[in-house]
């Protein structure tokens, strides 16, 4: 649904995007992860047509961003990072011209609108100017007019900025119901929501992208660096083999404790927690704690994005000597 | 051109939501009352033939006030990002924002009816140099409210956009009297671009081809230029 080839964008000197290449399936909800200035507002800038690369390639619903750029702003929703309203409009007058602009037929409209301010849950501050909203409301008026002409194509920069935490989990639902029949590209700094919403993360790091993981039932890439902690009662020795013995586990470290209690930490080739506690079991042991750690999006973000900054931390220190 | 008419009637009323529509209109009336009081003191002739001269520049000096907001608001607020990624052409948005700038303006001018209402009710005044001086304000509005709209434009800043504005506007006003100061080839120049000299037979009661060209094509000129600014400011 959406596909980027080799796209780069500088700002005068400032490389801000840079070659960056990625493809959304349609019914996908990608999550576009990365610290600040990685480029992904600036990725989505160009994906919605708001301005061009200067060098790649990109499509949204099959139509190219720069010769059909209308073609693809019909086929977009777009909610910018600042969510920009206008504050002297009503909200269900804001609406309405949005709708208008976006050109859906007339008889339309009026469902339309009703329908977006329903599921963005403003319906109740219809009549309210814009400028007298709290930032929650604007939010999600701003996320009504991107919903507002159903669009195929949703490019989200960080929607649930300044909501609190009842307002996220409802937008997060909102995002969520929108799976299959849309196709989302979302940027936020919650990690835990890009877990529970989306189906793939992208992390961008300046400029360019550094990891691609599978999210929901496809982890398992996740899993290469993942630990898993395990406190059992049992015979230290057999309960080590049997551990061992489950594909893809092996333990690294072992103690016996006073108390009786059996302390592991296992590594994993990928997801075996079930595998290793039915493994304890069966190993006559009585399982007290199971935990993985090391797995999350989290770790992952920060791995990434630091080993580079040391990486470039490195180079800045070298270059004054070898000059 | 399907999307002018939601972005005409988004400006149009931006303008009467702003507390600056009602401070223009009260500046419009109050200054054009003020002259025609004194006009009639000193010609007693019911017309407004002289009267024209001093609206034309009460509104020279009212069009940054009405046209600095086009733009630089949208770049302020940062909505010109979600207009520019709906569907809408560079052509829709700046022939949108034109119309509804320029509607608004019309707006303006009908209060000052009034004193053409007086004028009846006082003497017998010659309709026709009336209607003709409507006109050609008219007209002189959509050349004001393209030169507002192109330095609008050009910044975000609104305060500047409305200097840069009334200077050119100032200029154009000005540039008359060069035509008094030398007869070096440039002075016919001057006086073909020069903003009186354009509205001297509308105000006889003459509609003339030459000041519809005048106006018109600064208006069009301007408006070219807006769509091509608006088209550039993508490529920063």
């Amino acid at each position: 649904m959406i596909e980027v080839e080799g796209l780069t964008k500088h700002y005068g000197n400032v490389l801000a995007v840079n070659n960056v290449s990625f493809r959304v399936e349609p019914g996908e909800i990608l999550g576009f992860l990365g610290p600040n200035g990685a480029g992904k507002s600036t990725t989505m800038k160009i994906l919605t047509c708001f301005m061009p690369a200067n060098s790649g390639r990109a499509t949204v619903a099959g139509f190219d961003v720069f010769t059909q750029s209308r073609k693809v702003r019909e086929q977009v929703g777009y909610l910018p990072e600042s969510v920009p309203l206008y504050t002297d409009m009503k909200v269900e007058e804001y609406l309405n011209y949005r709708v208008r602009l976006k050109g859906v037929p007339r008889s339309e409209r009026k469902g339309r609108v009703g329908e977006a301010m329903e599921r963005c849950m403003v319906t109740d501050r219809r009549n309210k100017l814009i400028g007298t909203l709290s930032k929650g409301y604007r939010q999600r008026v701003g996320l009504a007019s991107t919903l507002v002409h159903n669009p195929p194509v949703l490019v989200l920069d960080e929607p649930t900025i300044g909501l609190d935490p009842n307002q996220i989990r409802q937008v997060r639902d909102l995002i969520r119901n929108l799976r299959g029949d849309h196709t989302v590209l979302l940027s936020t700094h919650i990690l835990p929501e890009v877990e529970v919403v989306c189906t793939r993360a992208l992390i961008i790091n300046r400029g360019q992208v550094a990891a691609n993981v599978p999210l929901g039932e496809n982890r398992e890439s996740l899993y290469t660096d993942a630990r898993l902690r395990i406190e059992a009662r049992g015979e230290a020795e057999s309960l080590r083999r049997a551990i061992d013995a489950v594909p893809g586990a092996s333990v690294e470290t072992a103690n016996s404790e006073l108390d009786g209690v059996q302390r592991f930490l296992v590594r994993m080739a990928h997801d075996t927690r079930e595998a290793v506690s039915s493994a304890v079991i069966r190993a006559g042991g009585t399982l007290r704690e199971l935990r993985m750690e090391g797995n999350t999006l989290e770790d992952l973000f920060v791995k990434i994005t630091t080993a580079e900054k040391e990486e470039s931390a490195h180079a800045e220190s070298a270059a004054p000597a070898a000059a | 051109m399907r999307k002018v008419p939601p972005l005409l009637q988004r400006e149009l009323s931006a303008y009467f939501y702003s507390p600056i529509a009602y401070v223009v209109l009260v500046v419009l009336l109050a200054g054009t009352g003020f002259f025609f009081n004194a006009v009639i003191e000193w010609t007693r002739e019911a017309s407004i033939r002289h009267l024209l001269g001093y609206m034309q520049f009460i509104i020279l000096l009212l069009t940054p006030l009405i046209s600095m907001r086009l733009f630089s608001e949208e770049y302020r607020q940062g909505t010109i990002e979600t207009l520019m990624t709906d569907p809408v052409s560079d052509w829709e948005v700046v022939l949108g924002k034109f119309l509804g700038a320029w509607t608004f303006y019309l707006f303006l001018l009908i209060p000052t009816f009034g004193f053409v209402f007086l004028l009846k009710q006082l003497g017998d005044p010659e309709m026709g140099p009336i209607w003709s001086g409507y006109i050609g304000l008219a007209l002189m509005g959509t050349m004001f409210m393209a030169i507002g709209m192109f330095f609008s434009a050009t910044t975000k800043n609104q305060i500047i956009a409305a200097i840069l504005t009334i200077v050119s506007l100032l200029t154009l006003q000005l540039i008359g009297f060069a035509t008094k100061l030398t007869d070096r080839w440039y002075a016919s120049v001057c006086k073909y671009l020069s903003l009186q000299e354009h509205m001297e037979s509308f105000e006889k009661g003459i509609i003339d081809s030459r000041d519809l060209v005048y106006y018109l094509s600064f208006a069009a000129l301007f408006i070219f230029l807006t769509v091509r600014l608006v088209e550039g400011r993508k490529w920063k």
